[in-house]
This record gives structure tokens, C-alpha cells and sequence, in this order.
């Protein structure tokens, strides 16, 4: 496991005011800046913005954007937006499935790769859509998925 | 070709074409044209005729006054004909390249921009006319638009404040603070009969005049850009293409209504539109256009970013506010409505980003231009995403009342691959399928409902015979179901089963009275939810059922997908009487599962993860699905 530095945590809550208005963008800056919530900042949050932590989960476990589980090193996004869908998304998805060996919403036992679904990448005309990290991959076909995960250390069948 | 003009080379960076590394090639004509010297203003050298000037100026290029171009390199939002990004245009010469790749940079700078002359390869070659056009407008893709909402996005440098002032910016809101009064400005807005362009088309002047009629203060605007509808990006582009029409539109809602703080909501996976966002309030600030005593009127007002935290119930108006708040995003029942009690319980207008947009138009031409655009009961234009089985996919504007025909195979070139059209989606998981029959309904926000689809926010899906209606209906309810926020029981628990029922569906356990049993639970959901996603959730399914009732009997009954995408209930085969041996299927399949014999190819059943990859791949149509095959086992 990481350890993590959980101070940032503070600089990330000075950045606001004192106010519930803000709760969602602060956990997006710890979402963004750890990579998930880690229990520990969220009790921070909790005493910055006297805000129960019953609450604090609720937010956690709302919105997608956030996530209480640390994620792996690389973070594939399959678009599953319609026209994605439509040009066989969920097959790319079974392709990975098959070679990492993980379901969506799961990261690889090494913490080197998680899986996600995502709604809609806006980037409609290259569907299939899937992002590493931050490298786009447009009009992906189920043989392509095991060379592209190679390129990340992935396992070559 | 125009000798000695300055030009303007146009790269578009909008989503569809940054995917295919559109900004390498506008990083490329930028060095590219730096080291060759030709980003100089040369007009006054030409004027002088002193070609010596020149040449000491700029040692590396030709000094007869063909080649002096002086050509400004701008990087813009989404150009519309996303398929062929990146797009790269000309101007005023008017010359629109398509799929440019850094290598073809120094070809177009040689040649179009130093010799004046077209690099004919990468012309566009238009399906419908079947043949290569020079300008844009040529192309029956934009012959057909009118971009009222669009109008700068893909024409200006989203960063460039100048570029906005010069095509009209801030025209209208000069005006609107100078001699109007917030009466005048409402009066107009209502004239022009503008609806909202979210999707439930709410009259735009009649919100507003609501909250204008109320005495309490303060009172908020909101910009709704969340879009979380999957096959939509019209709000996108516009904030990340021409950011200032929104933040325009919303300061002069803001004076007819009263208000003097403003919010934008915008999806947090959307980064550059939040970075252009940001960049233009602050230049808005600056040039005292936002922020205190606006061009010296008197009237304060200031927007703030707030990035949605991925949930698409927060769409909903009052889920949407609740989130501004620091809350969960569920929505509450609108018996109270928010012009009169919305953000933090203040009267709230709250408008969709092409809505906005829309608005300083509608001050600058008047309400009786914009009423003179679209059917009688739906004003000016839409802008759509065309995507799908459709061979232009990109971002189109037309006049409402134009008809499905016309956007699907005049404007999007028809359906890829030669394949035969089956439906198009609009209005994301809120609308529903509309089959080819329905195919010259005209697109207006009362058509569409009537045809139990509805406009949306103007996601269009086409579909063709490779898509399974049963499972986009599964599709959508999936979304629907995870997307629930749970508040309430109809949309909660009645998603879920009609999801339950249509899994069983899909993976061959449909049995007698399933049909029947989803159109009966559809009702209910579709009358007792609370809000919007719930009351419009069974759309997909019922107009599904609607149109396409015989693929659902062909998946209870039959036990086969005609479409060939649900996996149990499909097999696929090689036909060898039309197999002509190519080996693309082979080559495509990501199992190893075609193997070659004497007599041809064929499909090993144990391998075969019934991907279609095969299918997609044959030329010769060789690959079928084999019928009714769980039927006989």
C-alpha cells in the first residue's frame, strides 16, 4: 500500500470557505489529488466542514465522479455511450474482461489496472471509445484490445 | 485564388477531431509556419511593392509577391463533419481538407498557402454527391444547416475575446444594457417563441418572466451543463468552442430577470470546456463585460463555475440545484416550481447551454427573425449530435421542422458501411426509436413527443440492421436503473424489473406475457415517478415495443436476435456459396475462432465469442446468422 500524505488534504480544504456549497468540489480535489477518498481525509472534511460523515458517504457513494476505493495505476475507460454501444462496446469489454481478468468497477490484484464503463465521452464518432489514463483509443475492435494493453504492461494473452 | 490575402488556416480542435490528434496537427502548422516565417503580417510590404523589404525580412521564402501569404493559425472549436476529422480549413479561400495528418501539414503550406494551389487528396469527398468538393459549402453536409446556436463554434479561437467582439460579441448585451429595459428584453425573448433546448421545451420568455414577476431576492441563473445524455456532446462543443454566446446569454437573462449571481454547472469530465469556461469569465471580467457595474450601467453581475459530479439525474433542474448546494443530487416534486423558490430557495432560472447561446442572437436580429426559422410552434434551429451507423457522424444545426429523412441521409451521407437504415434514437434515454416508416416526420419538439420519441438535448442515434432494438432498449434501462437516484419507488424499483424482464429477454429466458408485462409496468413508471428521469424512463421500451414488437417476439418465441448481438441467442456461420476466401474474418477475429479448410473458412462454435468482429469485417455479406437455432437444440 501507498502511504499517503494526508496534510494535502488540508491545503486542498484551505482553498475554501467554511461552507456546505463547497463540499462537492473539495472531495473532487481529494478524488482527483489521491485518486480516491481516503478515509482519513474524509474525517478531516468532516471537521472543517462540521458535516456528519453519514453525509460524506452518501456523497461518496452518489456521485460517480467519486470513489472509495483506490484505483489502479492505469484507469481504462470503455465509453458505453449509445453510439458506442451500438458498435459493440460491450465486446471490448469482454476483451479486457478476458485478458485482465477483472469486472468493471475492479482493479488488478497488482493495483496496475481498473476497469470502468463510462457513460459518454462526447467523442461519438470514433466509437468505440477507450481511454488509458489519458491516451484516447478510437474505433476499437475486440483484436486490437490485447496489443493495446501490452503497451501497459499487460498481459499478452 | 485571391493573390497576397492574409488567410486564416482553421484546425478544428473540438472533441472528434482532438481524438484523432487534431492538436498535433495545429501544433504542427503553427512551428511549421514560425520557422518558414510566413506568421508576418506582409500586406504593407506589398502595398509598398518593395520586395526587398521583404527579403531581408524573411531569407527563407520565395520574395515575388505570390508567396507573400501572411496567414494567422487558429485552433477552434468542433467543425461539425466529426468523421472526417481533423478538419482543417482555409480561409477566405474557402478550401476544407479533411482527415489531415501531421505529415500533409508542410504539403498544405507549400502548396495552398506559398503556391496558391489545392492538395486534391485531401479534399472531401462527398457520399451523396459522389464526388470531391473544394468548399465547405458545397458539401451536402452544411448545404443543409443554418447554425444560429453554432454560429462561431468552429469559425473563432475559442480563447480569442477579439475574435468573439469581431463576429457581433457582446453586440446584443451593449444594446440590451444601453436601451433596453428588462420589460423590452422580455417581451423579446417571449416573442421569439424560444423553447427551452434541454429537451422538455419549455417556453424560455415564460420562465423567465415568472421569475421576473417575483419580489424575492436574490435571485440565481443557472447554465445546465451537465449533459449527461450518452450520445450527446452539442453542449460541449459550444462552451468549448465559443464559451462567450453562454456567458453572453446568461448576463442578459440575468438583467431581465433581476439577477445578480450566476452558476454554471458543467460535467466534470468536460476539461477543456471548464478551461475555456474559465478563461473567458475572466476575460468577460476584464473587460468589464461581468463583475460590478457592467459597461458602466449600473448593473452587477458575476458567474461561477460548479462541476457536476457525474450523476445524470442531476440534469433535473432541482437535482441539479441540490447539488450547486453541497447536496446529493435528488431531485424534489415540483409543486413548487423554481422560478419561484430554486437554488437555496430563491427564484431560480435555470437554462440549458444552446438555450443560452441562443440568446444574444435573438437581441440582434430581433424576435421576428428568429420567429421566421422553424414550424409554428417551434422557433429557430437545433443543433444535434448525428452519431451512430451513420456515414457522417459530427455536429449539425438545422431549422426545426426539417425531416429525419433529410438529416439522416442528405446531412449524415446515409447509413455506413452500404447497410440497411433501422431506426434512429433521439432524445437519449428519455426518447424513444423512431423506425423508417417515420422516417419524414418533421423534427419539432410536439412531432417527435407525438411520435413517443421527444426532442432532448439532441442526441441522435442512428441504427442499422446490426442493431438489436430489444437490447438498446436493455441499454437504456441499464443506464436508467444505475442512474436512479433511488428517491422514489416507481423509478427505483419499477426500472429494475422492467430491466430483470428484459435481461431475461436478451439471454433467451423471455417467455408468453413478457411484452405485456413491460408495457403495463411502463405505465406506472411513467405516471408515479417523481421526476423526469423516472416519467420519461420507459420511452425507449415502449416505443420499442411500438415499432419493432416482432424483434422482441422473434428474441420470447423464437429464441434468436435478428440483429445478431445478443449472445445467446445468436450463431453466426459462413455462407460459402458467397464466401470468396479473403480472410478478413479471420484476420479480425479476436478468438482464433475461424479456421481454414479445404472448402473454405468456417466458424469453429467452441471458439467463437460471438463478438460479430466477422460480420463487421466481410465484404461479401458471407457471414450470417444462423435462425432459430435454440429453438431446434
Amino acid at each position: 500500500m501507498v502511504l499517503h500524505d494526508y496534510t494535502y488534504t488540508n491545503t486542498i480544504l484551505k482553498k475554501y470557505p467554511r461552507e456546505q456549497r463547497h463540499l462537492l468540489a473539495i472531495l473532487q480535489d481529494i478524488q482527483r489529488h489521491y485518486n480516491y477518498l481516503p478515509r482519513k481525509s474524509l474525517d478531516m472534511v468532516r471537521d472543517y466542514l462540521d458535516i456528519p460523515l453519514s453525509k460524506l458517504y452518501s456523497m461518496a457513494t452518489f456521485y460517480r465522479a467519486l470513489s472509495l476505493k483506490p484505483k489502479g495505476e492505469y484507469v481504462i475507460k470503455v465509453c458505453d455511450g449509445t453510439a458506442c454501444h451500438i458498435k459493440s462496446s460491450q465486446s471490448i469489454i469482454d476483451e479486457i474482461r478476458k485478458v485482465l481478468n477483472i469486472d468493471s468497477g475492479e482493479t488488478t490484484g497488482d493495483g496496475k489496472f481498473s476497469l470502468e464503463t463510462v457513460n459518454c465521452l462526447g467523442s461519438c464518432a470514433a466509437s468505440p471509445v477507450m481511454v488509458i489514463n489519458d491516451k484516447f483509443y478510437g474505433k476499437v475492435i475486440p483484436s486490437m484490445v490485447g496489443g493495446i494493453l501490452s503497451e501497459y504492461g499487460g498481459p499478452e494473452n | 485564388m485571391n493573390r497576397n490575402v492574409k488567410r486564416t488556416v482553421l484546425i478544428c480542435c473540438g472533441p472528434g477531431c482532438l481524438s484523432n490528434q487534431g492538436m498535433d496537427v495545429y501544433e504542427e502548422f503553427k512551428t511549421k509556419i514560425l520557422i518558414s516565417g510566413l506568421d508576418v503580417d506582409l500586406r504593407s510590404a506589398v502595398e509598398t511593392e518593395n520586395a526587398c523589404v521583404t527579403d531581408t525580412l524573411h531569407p527563407g521564402i520565395k520574395t515575388d509577391l505570390e508567396t507573400m501569404v501572411s496567414p494567422a493559425v487558429k485552433a477552434t472549436g468542433c467543425q461539425g463533419l466529426c468523421e472526417m476529422g481533423p478538419l482543417v480549413r482555409i480561409e477566405p479561400d474557402s478550401i476544407f481538407y479533411t482527415k489531415v495528418k501531421v505529415s500533409d501539414v508542410t504539403e498544405i503550406i507549400e502548396k495552398t498557402l506559398m503556391e496558391n494551389r489545392v492538395v486534391e487528396r485531401l479534399l472531401y469527398k462527398d457520399p451523396v454527391q459522389g464526388r470531391k468538393v473544394r468548399a465547405r459549402e458545397e458539401a451536402e453536409f452544411y448545404k443543409s444547416q443554418l447554425k444560429v446556436a453554432l454560429r462561431n463554434v468552429g469559425e473563432i479561437d475559442p480563447e480569442s475575446l477579439d475574435d468573439y467582439i469581431e463576429r457581433d460579441g457582446y453586440r446584443a448585451l451593449k444594446i440590451v444594457l444601453s436601451q433596453k429595459t428588462s420589460e423590452d428584453v422580455l417581451s423579446e425573448i417571449e416573442k421569439s417563441g424560444l423553447r427551452g433546448r434541454g429537451g422538455a421545451g419549455f417556453p424560455t420568455g415564460r420562465k423567465w418572466r415568472q421569475c421576473a414577476r417575483t419580489g424575492n431576492y436574490p435571485k440565481y441563473v443557472i447554465c445546465n451543463g451537465d449533459e449527461g445524455d450518452p450520445g450527446a456532446f452539442m453542449d460541449r462543443s459550444i462552451m468549448e468552442g465559443d464559451p462567450h454566446s453562454v456567458i453572453e446569454g446568461m448576463i442578459i437573462g440575468a438583467y431581465a430577470v433581476g439577477s445578480h449571481e450566476g452558476f454554471m454547472y458543467i460535467r466534470d469530465e468536460y476539461f477543456l470546456a471548464i478551461q475555456n469556461m474559465t478563461k473567458a469569465l475572466e476575460q468577460a471580467r476584464r473587460e468589464g463585460f461581468l463583475g460590478k457595474n457592467i459597461l458602466g450601467s449600473g448593473f452587477d453581475f458575476d458567474i461561477q463555475i460548479v462541476r457536476g459530479g457525474g450523476a445524470f439525474v442531476c440534469g433535473e433542474s432541482t437535482a441539479l440545484m441540490a447539488s450547486i448546494e453541497g447536496k446529493v443530487g435528488e431531485p424534489r416534486a415540483k409543486y413548487i416550481r423554481s422560478v419561484e423558490k430554486g437554488l437555496w430557495g430563491k427564484p431560480t432560472v435555470l437554462n440549458n447551454v444552446e438555450t443560452w447561446a441562443n440568446v444574444p442572437v435573438i437581441i440582434n436580429k430581433g424576435a421576428d427573425w428568429f420567429c421566421s426559422i422553424g414550424t409554428e410552434r417551434s422557433k429557430g434551429t437545433k443543433v444535434f449530435s448525428l452519431v451512430g451507423k451513420v456515414r457522417n457522424t459530427g455536429l449539425i444545426e438545422v431549422p426545426m421542422g426539417v425531416t429525419l429523412r433529410r438529416i439522416i441521409f442528405d446531412i449524415g451521407g446515409g447509413i455506413a458501411g452500404g447497410r440497411k437504415f433501422k431506426a434512429v434514437q433521439t432524445g437519449g434515454p428519455s426518447g424513444g426509436c423512431i423506425p423508417e416508416s417515420l422516417l419524414d416526420l418533421k423534427v419539432d419538439f410536439d412531432t417527435l413527443d407525438e411520435a413517443g420519441s421527444m426532442m432532448g438535448s439532441g442526441g441522435m442515434i442512428v441504427m442499422d440492421d446490426r442493431t438489436c432494438m430489444v437490447d438498446v432498449a436493455r441499454y437504456y434501462l441499464n443506464f436508467l436503473s444505475e442512474e436512479s437516484c433511488g428517491k422514489c419507488v416507481p423509478c427505483r424499483e419499477g426500472i429494475r424489473r422492467m430491466l430483470e424482464i428484459l435481461n431475461d429477454i436478451c439471454e433467451g429466458r423471455g417467455r408468453q406475457g413478457d411484452i405485456e408485462l413491460l408495457a403495463e409496468l411502463g405505465e406506472t413508471v411513467r405516471e408515479a415517478s417523481l421526476c423526469g428521469l423516472g416519467k420519461t424512463a420507459p420511452n425507449p421500451v415502449l416505443t420499442t415495443i411500438k415499432y419493432f414488437k416482432d424483434e422482441y417476439l422473434a428474441h420470447i418465441e423464437d429464441k434468436t436476435c435478428p440483429a445478431g448481438v445478443c449472445k445467446n441467442l445468436t450463431t453466426y456461420y459462413i455462407d460459402k456459396t458467397l464466401c470468396k476466401s479473403c480472410g478478413l474474418c479471420k484476420k479480425n477475429c479476436p478468438s482464433e475462432a475461424i479456421e481454414e479448410k479445404l472448402e473454405g473458412y468456417f466458424i469453429n462454435l467452441l471458439k467463437c465469442i460471438k463478438c460479430g468482429s466477422c460480420m463487421n469485417a466481410c465484404r461479401f455479406g458471407a457471414v450470417k446468422i444462423l435462425a432459430g437455432i435454440m429453438r431446434k437444440l
